[in-house]
C-alpha cells in the first residue's frame, strides 16, 4: 500500500490553441472504500491560474492553504497577480522545502501566461512530490489513474485544438481513464481558460474561465 | 472497534456513537459518552486509540471554549472544522501523532444550514451528507446510499439511523450493544433516545 494511492484521485491538464484546460475526478476514498463523491482537487489561484493537487487528501488541504497564503503574500508585496510560470516555481520550492519528509502530492498547474506582446499563451506544468518541474507542450497527468491518462491522452490529443474540441478531448480522456481505475472517478470537473484575440482590452478582459461538471457523482 | 454514524437532514445533524469502552477483548465500561458538545451548535463524535481520544477531545473542547470566551461568539462549524483539521494535520507530522477519527456535526446559525464533516487521524477533512467511522462504516455507508434523504424530517432521520444500527447489530461479529444519539439543530444540541 502506497500513501500516494491511499485516498485515490487523478488530475490532467491540456494545452489547446489560445486555450488551456485542467480536469480532475471528485472521489475521496480510504483505499477501496469511497467516503465522498464531491472532493475538489483543483483550486483557482488567480483569475488565470489553476492548480490541481492529487495525492494524500490531508496534504491536498494543507498545501491548498499553504499556496493560498504564499500567493496572497506575493500579491501584496509585488502589487500584481502571480504569473503561471512563477506560481509553478513557487509550487516547486514549497515542495522541495520538505525534501526529506515530503507532502504526498503531485501538483498540476494550468494557466494563461502573459507574453511580452501583451497577449496570453497557454501554460501547463506538473511536478513530482518533491517539486521536480515538468514543463510540457501538450498535456500533463498525475494521480492514481496517471498511467491510463497517459495512454488515452497520447491517443486523443492533437496540436492546436480549439476550446470546444479541447474540452471534449480532456473530458473524454479523463472519463475513459478513470473508468479503468478503481481509485478514481465518481464524478469529474473541467476548468477551461481561453484567450479571445478580438478583445478590445487584451489585458482587461482577455480571458474567460468556465467550469463544467462533466459527470455528476453517483446520487446517494 | 468503535462504531460511529452521522446523518444530516432538514435543518439538523444526528450523531450516534457506541458507548463501550474496551480494553483488548474486555468491555470495561458500557455507558461511555463519546460525543462531546463543543459549543451551542457543534457536536463532535470521536473514536480511535484509547487515551488519545479523550486527551484530544478535551484539548479541542477547551480551545473552542476559549475562542468563545475571548470573542463572545462561537466559531461557525466550517471554521471549527478547519481548525480541528489543522491540529490533526500538524500532529500527524509530529513525534507522537494523535490517532483520533472524528465526525463533526454543526448547525450554522448565520446561514441556517446543517453541516457534517468527516475527519480522520491523517487530517483529512471532507463535508458529507452522511458519514461513519469504524467497522460500522462498511454496513452503514451502503445502507445510507440507498435510504438517506437530505430533506427528511427528524423522525425519518432517526428511523434511518435505527436501520444502520440494526444492520450493524445483525451482521457485525463485534457489534456494540448500546449507542448514544445526539442531535444538533437551530435549538442547539441535545441527546435523544432511539
Amino acid at each position: 500500500m502506497s500513501i500516494m494511492e491511499y485516498n485515490g484521485g487523478s488530475v490532467i491538464a491540456m494545452v489547446g490553441k489560445d486555450c488551456v484546460a485542467i480536469a480532475s475526478d471528485l472521489r475521496l476514498g480510504v483505499q477501496s472504500l469511497s467516503i465522498s463523491s464531491n472532493f475538489q482537487k483543483i483550486f483557482p489561484v488567480t483569475d488565470r491560474v489553476f492548480v490541481g493537487l492529487p495525492g494524500l487528501a490531508s496534504d491536498v488541504t494543507t498545501l491548498h492553504e499553504q499556496f493560498r497564503y504564499r500567493v496572497n503574500m506575493y500579491t501584496i508585496k509585488e502589487e500584481r497577480e502571480i504569473e503561471p510560470e512563477t506560481f509553478a516555481q513557487l509550487v516547486s520550492s514549497t515542495l522541495y522545502e520538505r525534501r526529506f519528509g515530503p507532502y504526498f502530492i503531485e501538483p498540476v498547474i494550468a494557466g494563461m501566461q502573459k507574453t511580452p506582446s501583451g497577449s496570453l499563451k497557454p501554460f501547463i506544468a506538473a511536478t513530482d512530490l518533491i517539486g521536480c518541474l515538468n514543463f510540457a507542450k501538450d498535456f500533463v497527468v498525475a494521480g492514481t489513474a496517471s498511467s491510463k491518462l497517459f495512454g488515452v491522452a497520447e491517443g486523443l490529443w492533437e496540436p492546436d485544438l480549439e476550446a470546444e474540441d479541447l474540452f471534449e478531448t480532456i473530458s473524454q480522456t479523463l472519463l475513459n481513464a478513470v473508468d479503468r481505475d478503481a481509485f478514481s472517478g465518481w464524478g469529474a470537473v473541467v476548468h477551461l481558460m481561453c484567450f479571445f484575440e478580438g478583445s478590445t482590452h487584451p489585458l482587461a478582459q482577455p480571458r474567460r474561465s468556465s467550469t463544467n461538471r462533466i459527470a455528476s457523482p453517483v446520487a446517494p | 472497534m468503535d462504531v460511529s454514524f452521522a446523518i444530516t437532514g432538514k435543518g439538523y445533524v444526528i450523531l450516534a456513537a457506541d458507548t463501550t469502552a474496551a480494553h483488548s477483548i474486555i468491555k470495561v465500561k458500557l455507558d461511555e459518552d463519546k460525543i462531546k458538545a463543543l459549543g451551542p451548535h457543534l457536536l463532535m463524535a470521536y473514536s480511535g486509540e484509547p487515551g488519545d481520544t479523550v486527551q484530544f477531545a478535551e484539548y479541542i473542547e477547551r480551545n473552542i471554549r476559549l475562542y468563545q470566551i475571548r470573542n463572545t461568539y462561537a466559531l461557525r462549524p466550517s471554521s471549527a472544522a478547519s481548525w480541528i483539521r489543522r491540529v490533526l494535520a500538524d500532529s500527524l507530522r509530529s513525534r507522537k501523532p494523535y490517532a483520533v477519527n472524528l465526525l463533526l456535526g454543526g448547525y450554522d446559525t448565520n446561514t441556517h444550514t446543517p453541516h457534517l464533516y468527516w475527519v480522520d487521524y491523517l487530517g483529512t477533512l471532507v463535508e458529507v451528507p452522511f458519514a461513519a467511522h469504524g467497522y460500522g462504516s462498511y454496513f452503514a455507508l451502503s445502507l445510507l446510499d440507498r435510504y438517506h434523504d437530505p430533506e427528511a424530517p427528524l423522525e425519518e432521520g432517526l428511523a434511518t439511523l435505527k436501520r444502520c444500527i440494526d444492520e450493524v447489530s445483525k451482521r457485525l461479529v463485534v457489534a456494540p450493544g448500546n449507542y448514544k444519539v445526539k442531535v444538533v439543530d437551530k435549538d442547539g444540541v441535545r441527546e435523544v433516545e432511539l
